[in-house]
């Protein structure tokens, strides 16, 4: 039985508009030519291949569902379960299920810490004891594992090739067919870089990360490839569960903001006087509120209120959903007032200019200056904003789960996994496999979104690009 | 001049005010203060009489706006918006929730705070003029382009791993430094050298290209064209000309968060176990506790408006054409 | 020649990417002679500045000097090291820059920026270093240069920061100046000061001048030598008398004919068809082939090579293959006269009417911003337009010329006077009273880039007056009209898909046009429409200008600096001085026989074409008040070479001169009774 949370509609609703907006640009060659510009940036292009990744990951991480449980004997009537599950988590279940005990390092046989065993001749012996599904199928691990590891990864990335190889000739051939020329010449054109949108560096990567998936997908049926955390649960799972932790605060935050910058800085800015006065009023008052204590105070207060009305949620999880969304909402708030104090500037120089002097000498109304005439030529800058925001915001997730204003700590979310690896950090030997994590996922996230987003900046921003 | 200062700090009130009101509001009417009183003590079911007791001694049991039963003033004065919001105007904090002098905890929490948040400031600050110059000396070069791969890849940390990976190479790997504390004195230093070193060094990725582009900016106006045509030396061009240019945009950034510096860095104090007023809010935030996070939203307000101010006053005194009116 | 003193051989500059460059400078040759004034003239991208900055080794980023010599004291400029060159830079030569607004450092004191050319150049510091700079300051003619040396440039008027760059140049003592457009962005008046200044301190000094500019007039007062540059390349070199009495290329002949004049007022000006080429592509013959009206086979298939006779140099086939270029000179085009006053049009009502205009923008200061003063934009503005008719309105930058043209659009709310236009009075009417007859008047602005929302197509743009004016009509029938006013003014009806930026500036002043003649306005204000054109592009536009008036009986309220345009096509002109108009009349009347003191400044600083006139500039001290603080009495009184007392006691009475032309002057009232107490 389909599930749907709150933020699942948000992304939904959000993926829809993209899909509106990419329509709409098609047919409208200023808004084409700055994405061709992005196209023909290698990096750009590799880095949105990565993007596209995550995005899937958390695409697929956002439909949920109930699964139905055999059905009941009595009545023939379908139950279905109370915990509520995604169609990602319905794809891994493997490491969902395969829970160890505690800590144990990656593509460890052992556990991390001495248990008390029971030798089969009644002694008992503290010893580190066997995993119960991390390389389980070996017999004596300290011989066989490495030669395992590598036989295996080896095989997974020879399937991978292959199947990127099957993937690109699919590219090649829909290139082929679109631009009615040879496949040979494409091929020549692509791995010299020639094409207009940059193939190439997609390919390549896209290639690094299907590889990459089956080595990981191969090796986890049979290990624990990040190890395991303090309750047994699968560190790799945890992380890409984070995934769509990131991706919702990264895009709804500025979703949920959007609309007020942009309507409260274009209204500031053309219509001056006591309208712009109310407003710059507005976002001065929340700016001047440190924007941590904002949403401290904020998270504060609906944790006091969740506490007092736990019983109107049917599960944990849609609570920390709730929460989830709460703190999207309250990290508009924060952020919105920069961006509405950006677009009121853009906005009063805007309103001078002659085109919108002949606008009005013509007669046309103030709505259709603001919508046809102000809005698209402010719209790079809402854009940028919102790209440049999104690195920004993956890492606040992080910062504020660690003081504990974040996410609900029953969330996946690489900052939760960052907080309980963190009180670990005394033992010896290092638990580090959860802050190695959560560090690569992340850094590889933000990494990607800010290469893209230089790209996309240098490519709307003229006035950086007369600068190269 | 004093006039516009007084303007500004007139403009300063109804901003306070709506900081305030907003608080309050946050505080007081998304949760009841019956609601507060029965997470405070705890338990899910407390008496009424408990309640009671616990808003008297908090001072919660008023009316919140506005009280019918005062007399004169009183009808405004003795409300919970007035004793726990208004208040704050001549900086009386009053006690926490768990009882102390916010007040005096303020005064004394500000010193560590600031002692961490200057050295990391400054240092910062010339570390990241000194990268941006460097790469826009060289721009256009290989050395400019790895440059700005280098900053892309460093401002894709979390600040996070800075501070565990500074943990964990200089102190537990190579003992340098104690891992956290705090002392008073000299010995103040080798805990701060820490803190302070994670606080620069997670700062430049995104320091030193944001000075880059400041820079590479000024480089390309008309004026620097003119000082190369006299036959200037481009490192005079650079120093002279392009960082005296530079320098307001940048110096004006520093300014506005000058007087933020007093409430410390809530991340770096609570991982170093620096008594801060960093730490000092997180663990207010931590204990539920409404007084302390209420007074610090009230300074960090009165803090940014000062720095606002205190930017407008810098940009007279470094850019010859502004005139304050 | 042997006094050559910089000589510049084959010199190529590219600019843009190694696949496809563009070719900015392409294999030039000239040489400057000690003490000369060595002229550059081109249209704007024709590679002009890149020559010279060239010539500095100050290319932008993207620039790179592919071959060539520069020999300048016997050293070849392009093959000294950077540390050589800086030396060069300011001391052997040295450059001034269009642009003194932003060509001096925001943050340093003009003496401070002086000084630094002494240290570098002349090892000068401290009070040495000072007296020269106060030196420096006088000969350029600074006012006070004690107190100006610890000024900001932000303090200085455009005329005196050209100045202090002059002063800047001068502190290396160079042997060479070079000066890229020095004067453009400068009114005429100054425009004189700076040039006179500039002659002088060449013949005190004895330094050469290469002087960059789009300007023939500036030309002719200027040059003893003349290149002309067209596409990358210099297709004419000639000595000044040469060059005027007799241009030789297609091109330069052009240019000279499609400059307007008062004789050419009854007549469509000469255009060059077509488009500067794109310096990307590779050229097979001569580069103005396309669009010369001489062109033979030839000049399609071979680069010409130089002609030269005597002290003239051509790059054009014609006079190498010995043709007879007598034929050249084509008979003028001629077409109806517009036609002077008739009896009836006089006795009309004027379709607009502007009585006692007042744009006045608070000043606030204090504590609780009370309002202190007022900047007087307009103050207090007379004047009328009749049907079909052209007023120019002539001033120099800052006198509220612009702000009159918003006002009478309400696109400025005028905050006194009346506006009547056509029966009504504009000033009253309510919001969207105006926005029903705002069809009536239409205006086109003076840059073509930022005209139109680059993010709208042609057609769109095009038709976005009609949507709101003719509600009623048909998609369909909106197209064809969109199309039919394309058409009209000369641009294919296949541009409606277009964006603005495929478009050069010439064709976006086309669609400017069209946009305000696609409502049917009855005036449209053409606030400069062509300062920031060409030449050649200018006499284009002021063609279609034309001919609309004759076509739709259009008029025009022409806001200008540019005489020349004024004589050629408006029928009265109104003079503004700070806020108010202080001379107005028949173009004929006021041209020829200016009343008004400033007029006749004015007047006599425009650079003349013939280089033979001896006409005497009169020089107005200082520059432009500030209109929130104008002076007492006449606001002119402070410059005015004829200042009365009574010019500083009491604004002037209106004096008409004949029954179309009246002045604004004390020199000119007649019968009025002197106040009590002053003399005369």
């Amino acid at each position: 039985m389909l599930f749907l949370f709150w933020t699942d509609v948000l992304i939904f609703l959000l993926v829809g508009m993209v899909l509106i907006f990419v329509l709409y640009a098609r047919r409208r060659e200023h808004l084409r030519a700055p994405w061709r510009e992005v196209g023909r940036s290698g990096v750009a292009m590799g880095s949105l291949v990565v993007l596209v990744f995550y995005v899937a990951i958390g695409l697929l991480d956002s439909i949920h569902f109930r699964p139905a449980l055999s059905p009941n004997e009595d009545n023939g009537q379908v139950k279905y379960a109370n915990e509520i599950v995604s169609v990602f988590d319905w794809l891994v279940t493997p490491l969902k299920i395969r829970e160890e005990k505690t800590y144990s390092a990656p593509f460890a046989a052992f556990l991390y810490t001495k248990e008390t065993v029971e030798l089969p001749d009644g002694r008992q012996r503290r010893q580190f004891p066997r995993l119960k599904y991390g390389a389980s199928h070996l017999t004596d691990p300290e011989t066989e594992k490495t030669t395992d590891i590598v036989t295996t990864g080896m095989l997974a990335a020879v399937k991978g090739l292959l199947v990127w190889g099957v993937l690109c000739t699919v590219v090649i051939a829909a290139l082929g067919k679109w631009k009615h020329q040879a496949l040979r010449s494409v091929l020549g054109q692509m791995r010299a870089g020639q094409t207009t949108v940059r193939w190439r560096s997609m390919l390549y990567t896209l290639g690094v990360l299907v590889v990459l998936s089956f080595v990981a997908a191969d090796l986890s049926m049979k290990y624990h490839i990040l190890g395991t955390d303090k309750v047994g649960e699968n560190v790799f799972y945890q992380a890409l569960k984070s995934i769509r932790t990131g991706l919702v605060i990264g895009t709804l935050t500025t979703l949920i903001m959007l609309p007020f910058a942009v309507l409260l800085g274009l209204m500031a800015g053309y219509f001056r006087g006591w309208v712009d006065d109310v407003i710059q009023y507005l976002y001065t008052t929340l700016s001047s509120i440190p924007g941590v204590l904002l949403i401290a105070a904020a998270v504060l207060i609906l944790q006091v209120y969740l506490d007092n009305h736990a019983d109107e949620f049917s599960s944990v999880s849609e609570r920390a959903d709730l929460r989830l969304l709460f703190l999207c909402l309250i990290l508009g708030v924060t952020s919105w007032t920069s961006l509405c104090r950006y677009l009121r500037g853009e906005t009063l120089k805007l309103r001078e200019v002659d085109y919108i002097q002949a606008a009005t000498a013509l007669g046309v109304r103030h709505f259709t200056i603001l919508t046809r005439h102000i809005l698209p030529n402010v719209m790079h800058i809402v854009l940028i904003t919102v790209v440049l925001d999104f690195s920004a915001l993956v890492l606040a997730e992080a910062v504020l789960s660690y003081v504990q204003i974040g996410v609900d700590p029953t969330m996946n979310s690489w900052g939760n996994m960052i907080n309980s690896a963190r009180l670990e950090m005394a033992r010896e030997p290092i638990v580090w496999w959860s802050l190695f994590s959560a560090f690569i996922f992340m850094f590889s996230l933000v990494l990607a979104a800010n290469l893209f987003s230089d790209a996309l900046r240098d490519a709307f921003d003229p006035r950086l690009r007369q600068q190269r | 001049m004093i006039a516009y200062i007084v303007r500004r700090l007139l403009y300063a009130m109804p901003i306070l005010i709506g900081v305030n009101l907003l608080t309050f509001v946050l505080f007081f009417v998304v949760n009841t203060p019956d609601d507060i009183a029965r997470s405070q003590l705890g338990d899910r079911r407390v008496t009424v009489q408990a309640i009671d007791t616990w808003k008297r001694s908090h001072g919660y049991h008023k009316p919140m706006i506005y009280n019918g039963n005062a007399q004169g003033f009183g009808k405004l004065t003795d409300t919970v918006f007035f004793q726990k919001s208004l208040r704050l105007f001549a900086f009386d904090f009053g006690r926490s929730d768990s009882g102390r002098d916010i007040g005096y905890d303020i005064g004394q929490r500000m010193w560590p705070s600031l002692a961490i948040a200057v050295p990391t400031l400054v240092v910062g600050i010339l570390v990241n003029i000194t990268f941006g110059l460097l790469i826009a000396f060289f721009r256009g070069t290989y050395i400019d382009f790895w440059g700005v791969v280098t900053c892309v890849i460093l401002l894709s940390v979390s600040s996070l791993f800075y501070i565990i990976g500074g943990q964990y190479l200089l102190s537990k790997l190579f003992h340098l430094v104690p891992i956290s504390g705090y002392d008073t004195g000299v010995n103040a230093f080798k805990f701060l050298l820490l803190p302070v070193v994670v606080g620069v060094v997670s700062g430049i990725g995104s320091g030193t290209r944001w000075y880059r582009t400041l820079f590479l900016e000024e480089i390309g106006k008309d004026y620097v064209r003119t000082a190369r045509a006299k036959g200037l030396s481009e490192q005079r061009v650079l120093f002279r000309h392009v960082l005296r240019n530079a320098l307001i945009p940048l110096l004006t950034g520093i300014v506005v968060v000058l007087p933020l510096l007093f409430m410390g860095s809530l991340i770096v104090e609570s991982f170093f176990g620096v008594p801060g007023l960093g730490s000092y809010t997180i663990d207010g935030i931590q204990r539920q506790d409404f007084a302390i996070v209420r007074s610090m939203v009230f300074l960090g307000s009165v803090l940014y408006i000062i720095g606002l101010l205190l930017t407008d006053i810098s940009y007279t005194l470094v850019d010859p054409r502004v005139r304050l009116q | 020649m042997s006094d050559a003193f910089i000589t510049v051989s084959d010199l190529s500059t590219h600019l843009g990417s190694d696949t496809r460059p563009i070719r900015a400078v392409d294999g030039i040759s000239f040489e400057i002679k000690k003490g000369e004034t060595f002229a550059l003239l081109g249209e704007s991208g024709c590679g002009k500045s890149m020559t010279a900055l060239s010539l500095m080794r100050l290319l932008p980023v993207s620039g790179r000097i592919m071959s060539g010599e520069v020999r300048f004291r016997s050293q070849d400029l392009l093959k000294l090291s950077e540390a050589e060159m800086r030396g060069v830079r300011g001391g052997g030569m040295t450059m001034i820059f269009q642009e003194p607004m932003t060509s001096l450092n925001p943050v340093l004191t003009i003496g401070e920026q002086i000084s630094e050319a002494l240290r570098v150049h002349l090892g000068e510091t401290g009070t040495t270093a000072r007296e020269h700079v106060l030196d420096l300051l006088d000969a350029v003619r600074i006012p006070d240069p004690g107190k100006r040396i610890h000024e900001y440039p932000h303090q200085l008027s455009g005329g005196m920061k050209q100045r202090v760059m002059i002063a800047i140049a001068l502190a290396g003592q160079p042997d060479l100046l070079i000066a890229d457009e020095p004067t453009t962005a400068l009114d005429v008046t100054i425009q004189a000061q700076v040039l006179d200044l500039m002659q002088q301190l060449q013949q005190q000094r004895g330094m050469a001048i290469f002087l960059i500019t789009h300007d023939l007039g500036v030309v002719a007062e200027m040059a003893d030598h003349i290149a002309v540059m067209y596409a990358g390349q210099i297709v004419e070199q000639a000595e000044r008398e040469t060059f005027f009495s007799n241009p030789s290329h297609p091109y330069s002949r052009k240019l000279f004919e499609s400059l307007p004049t008062m004789a050419k007022r009854d007549q469509a000006l000469y255009v060059i068809k077509g488009f500067v080429p794109s310096l990307q592509g590779r050229f097979e013959g001569c580069r103005f082939a396309p669009r010369c009206d001489h062109a033979m086979t030839v000049c399609h298939e071979r680069p010409p090579t130089w002609h030269v006779a005597g002290r003239r140099q051509v790059l054009c086939h014609l006079y190498t293959r010995g043709e007879d270029v007598t034929r050249l000179n084509e008979p003028p085009i001629t077409s109806t006269p517009v036609g002077c006053f008739s009896q009836t049009e006089r006795e009309s009502e004027p379709l607009l009417q502007v009585r006692a205009l007042q744009v006045h923008f608070p000043i606030e200061a204090g504590l609780f911003k009370r309002t202190v003063g007022h900047v007087r934009a307009v103050d207090g503005v007379d004047m009328a337009i009749r049907n079909g008719r052209t007023l120019a309105l002539v001033g120099e930058s800052g006198c509220g010329k612009t702000t009159v043209g918003k006002s009478i659009l309400q696109l400025i709310r005028p905050t006194g006077g009346s506006v009547r236009f056509d029966g009504a009075e504009l000033t009253r009417l309510s919001h969207s009273e105006l926005r029903r007859r705002r069809s009536d008047f239409q205006i086109i602005f003076q840059d073509p880039y930022s005209s139109m929302n680059p993010r709208m197509l042609v057609g769109d743009i095009v038709a976005e007056g009609m949507k709101v004016q003719s509600a009623g009509d048909t998609a369909d029938k909106r197209r064809e009209r969109v199309e039919r006013q394309l058409q009209r003014v000369g641009i294919s009806a296949r541009s409606v898909a277009r964006y603005p930026h495929e478009f050069s500036g010439g064709q976006r002043q086309r669609i400017s046009i069209a946009r305000a003649l696609a409502v049917e306005p009855k005036l449209i204000i053409c606030d400069e429409p062509t300062s920031a054109l060409d030449v050649s592009v200018q006499a284009q536009i002021l063609n279609l200008l034309q001919e609309l008036q004759k076509e739709f009986g259009i008029s025009y309220l022409f806001i200008t600096h540019n005489m020349s345009v004024v004589s050629y096509i408006a029928d009265e002109i109104a003079i503004m001085y700070l806020g108010r108009i202080v001379e107005r009349g028949t173009v004929r009347d006021v041209l020829r026989s200016p009343q008004h003191p400033y007029t006749q400044a004015l007047l006599s600083a425009v650079p003349t074409l013939d280089p033979e006139a001896q006409r005497e500039v009169i020089r107005l001290q200082g520059d432009i008040p500030s209109p929130s603080n104008p002076p007492t009495g006449c606001y002119f009184h402070p410059r005015c070479p004829k200042s009365m007392d009574i010019c500083r006691q009491r604004y002037p009475r209106r004096s008409p001169v004949n029954e179309h032309h009246y002045v604004d002057c004390h020199l000119y009232t007649v019968d009025e009774p002197n106040p009590v107490g002053i003399k005369s």
